[in-house]
């Protein structure tokens, strides 16, 4: 009813629309179906048509409280109700609710023989009782070219439809009419496209073997519209019509990190990992760890007791838990604590966005913080590699909507260059990780190096890549005067560096006793040189001193002598 | 039961659904009026429905095109659609061109 009351008030600015309810599809339409005007749907024999006008009918009856008639030419009306319960439409009990009206018209060709002028008044006065009588709203009829393979006079037939597509408007019921398409036109009579006013052609082409089915307006007066084929899936919740894009480029960012799981990967991140929300594409060649990292990404997720869902595309949960253990990688716990989810399925299984649809549903009720494809590459076998760009740009939009981390594996071949490959989603994600081989001295290592991180320091750095019994672990390549060397290589480098250091710090070593010797033996000299040294001075001393001592001796002798000769001059001088 | 039986052997039970007073319904009731007696005199039964009045017989009888000739009686049951002015196909259609094409040719 508010849909009603809204569209009511935009009367005067724009064309009233009536919602179909069919997932997508309104949105590629802004709004529906024209409101109180004949829309035409055609496609091949099993392109969806019926069901189209069917879903239509049930979800006006149960979601728009707008009653509906479907006019069926070609299955019976309990056929009808029998055929679409398994998409969950009771169309029974709605019949008894009064919210919908099957009339099933029936012209048997023996019965009827043509014996001049007629009009098909039956039809009209059927109809209008049936819109009458519930007050319908909208109207189906399909096919009405059935008459035409049931009635000769085709002047008559074609003046009639364009009668009855007049009446329904000014009934003012929404109504949809289904074509078989033919030949060189939409329609087999080629008249039905022209007096309707919206006309969506349904598509059911098969790739490789594998069908998708597309839908596309082609014609919707007074009113703007996708142009586009949009893919669109029938499964058992009716028709899903996936717009290609979604049109906004707005989605909320987290600038929370997650663990990558392996702590060195995480120091390459800037010490943190990756942001939480963000799509991450591990690419390399084949056997070079790309499960290995996805696995360990996704125990790191259930380690935080965060919920996961892995896409398998390659190998069987099974097979991929048993091979993980070798590594150290204990998924099966996860598994059994029900926070790790794994859907294994062969890409071949069907199209493309049948699964889409798989991991958006399984997301939808799993609720996981994140999840693993692998590999992509896988998907190549389904669709082109535009399709599979346009599958996950709308998986990535989808996921980053939700703030879930996604991990894609995808395989490169050596004969390809590696950066134009990846089906070209290298441009749509975050992070990008690069495992190659490494091919040098008779072996092959791994090696890997990040090739973009948005938003965050990463290192710029090869680094190799090493898978043992305790996991994954990045180790920092050898960079010598020979250049990066992985591998035995680098553990031989590493080796040889030993031994030069301890033949080095050896004959450090010997120079030192060396030199120490010398250096007693100098001190010796020294010591044996001041020794002699002290002796001449001793010996130097004592001539000094017995000059000394002489000179004082000769001194007291002279004193001694005047003293005696002062004595004598006196006793002279007496006398 | 047994009279009833008796009769429907050879009595031409039709029932002819119009619309109102259409052209179409206005030509293809003195048609086919014009028919019976010409063919089928005090052998017939015929019954004039305006589907107007009793739309719920259209879903019914499967009515599409009308207006609508339905011989019930007799067997088999068929359906002859349009105003009624092709004679040769009318008769056809109920079952009497073998035996009466040459008496038409006469009478024309």
């Amino acid at each position: 009813m508010a849909t009603a009351l809204s569209t009511k008030k935009d009367t005067k600015i724009r064309l009233q629309k009536s919602p179909t309810g069919i997932a997508g599809l309104d949105e590629i339409t802004e709004g529906g179906l024209p409101k109180g005007r004949p829309t035409l749907i055609c496609g091949e024999a099993g392109a969806g048509k019926t069901l189209f006008g069917i879903e239509f009918i049930v979800k006006g009856a149960t979601q728009f409280n707008e009653p509906g008639v479907f006019v069926a030419f070609e299955e019976k009306s309990d056929e009808l109700a029998a055929n679409v319960a398994s998409l969950g439409f009771d169309l029974k009990k709605l019949v008894q609710e009064k919210k919908v009206r099957l009339d099933y018209v029936h012209i048997e060709r023996s019965e009827i023989e043509e014996t001049g002028e007629y009009d098909l008044d039956g039809l009209f006065i059927r109809l209008g009782y049936a819109i009458d009588a519930i007050k319908a709203k909208r109207v189906v009829l399909d096919t009405l070219e059935n008459l035409f393979s049931s009635l000769s006079n085709e002047a008559i037939l074609r003046a009639e439809l364009r009668r009855l597509f007049e009446w329904l408007k000014t009934k003012g019921v929404t109504a949809i009419v289904t074509g078989e398409k033919g030949s060189n036109q939409l329609t087999r009579q080629g008249l039905e496209e022209y007096v309707s006013d919206c006309v969506i052609l349904l598509d059911h082409r098969v790739q490789n073997q594998i069908s998708t089915r597309r839908l596309r307006v082609i014609k919707y007066r007074g009113s703007m519209h996708g142009t586009n084929e949009y893919p669109f899936l029938i499964d058992n919740n009716g028709i899903s019509v996936l717009p290609v894009t979604s049109l906004t480029l707005e989605n909320k960012v987290s600038s929370q990190r997650v663990s990558t799981g392996i702590p060195s990967l995480d120091n390459m991140l800037g010490g943190q990992g990756f942001f939480k929300g963000s799509s991450i594409l591990v690419s390399g060649t084949a056997g070079t760890g790309k499960t290995s990292i996805a696995a360990h990404f996704a125990n790191a997720a259930c380690m935080r007791r965060e919920r996961c869902i892995y896409f398998a595309f390659e190998e069987s949960p099974e097979q991929i838990i048993r091979n993980m253990k070798s590594i150290n990688v204990n998924l099966e716990k996860h598994v059994k604590s029900g926070l790790l989810k794994f859907h294994a399925s062969r890409p071949t299984l069907y199209g493309l966005e049948m699964h889409l649809l798989v991991i958006y549903k399984m997301i939808q009720e799993f609720k996981p913080t994140t999840v693993i494809l692998d590999p992509i590459t896988n998907l190549v076998t389904v669709g082109t590699v535009s399709d599979i760009k346009s599958m996950l740009m709308r998986l990535i939009d989808y996921l980053q909507k939700e703030q879930i981390t996604v991990l894609f594996t995808a395989l490169t071949l050596n004969t390809i260059i590696n950066e134009n490959t990846d089906e070209g989603v290298s441009s749509l994600v975050d992070a990008w990780l690069l495992v190659r081989d490494i091919e040098f001295n008779g072996e092959r290592n791994r090696g890997m190096y990040i090739m973009k991180s948005r938003g965050m320091k990463h290192s710029n750095q090869v680094r190799e890549f090493v898978i043992n019994d305790n996991g994954l672990e990045l180790v920092d390549v050898f960079l010598g005067p020979e250049g990066v060397l992985t591998g035995s290589a680098r553990v031989a480098h590493q080796l040889m560096e030993k031994t030069e250091n301890a033949l080095k710090a050896f004959s450090l070593n010997r120079k030192d006793r060396e030199i120490e010797r010398k250096s007693s033996m100098l001190e010796a000299k020294i010591s044996g040189l001041r020794s002699e040294f002290e002796s001449v001075k001793d010996e130097l001393n004592r001539i000094y001193q017995e000059e000394e001592l002489k000179q004082e001796v000769l001194n007291q002798n002279r004193e001694a002598m005047i003293n005696l000769r002062k004595e004598k001059v006196q006793q002279s001088t007496k006398k | 039961m047994k009279k009833q039986e008796s009769v429907a052997v050879d009595e031409y039970v039709l029932t002819l659904f119009v619309t109102g007073a259409s052209p179409n319904s206005v030509r293809a009731i003195a048609n086919i009026k014009r028919i019976c007696e010409l063919y089928l005199a005090g052998n017939y039964n015929l019954e004039i429905i305006d589907v107007y009045q009793q739309p719920l017989l259209a879903e019914k009888q499967q009515l599409i095109a009308l207006p609508m000739l339905l011989k019930s009686s007799p067997l088999p049951q068929t359906r002859l659609i349009g105003d009624m002015s092709d004679t040769q196909k009318v008769l056809k259609g109920l079952g009497k061109n073998n035996e009466t094409t040459d008496g038409i040719e006469e009478n024309l």
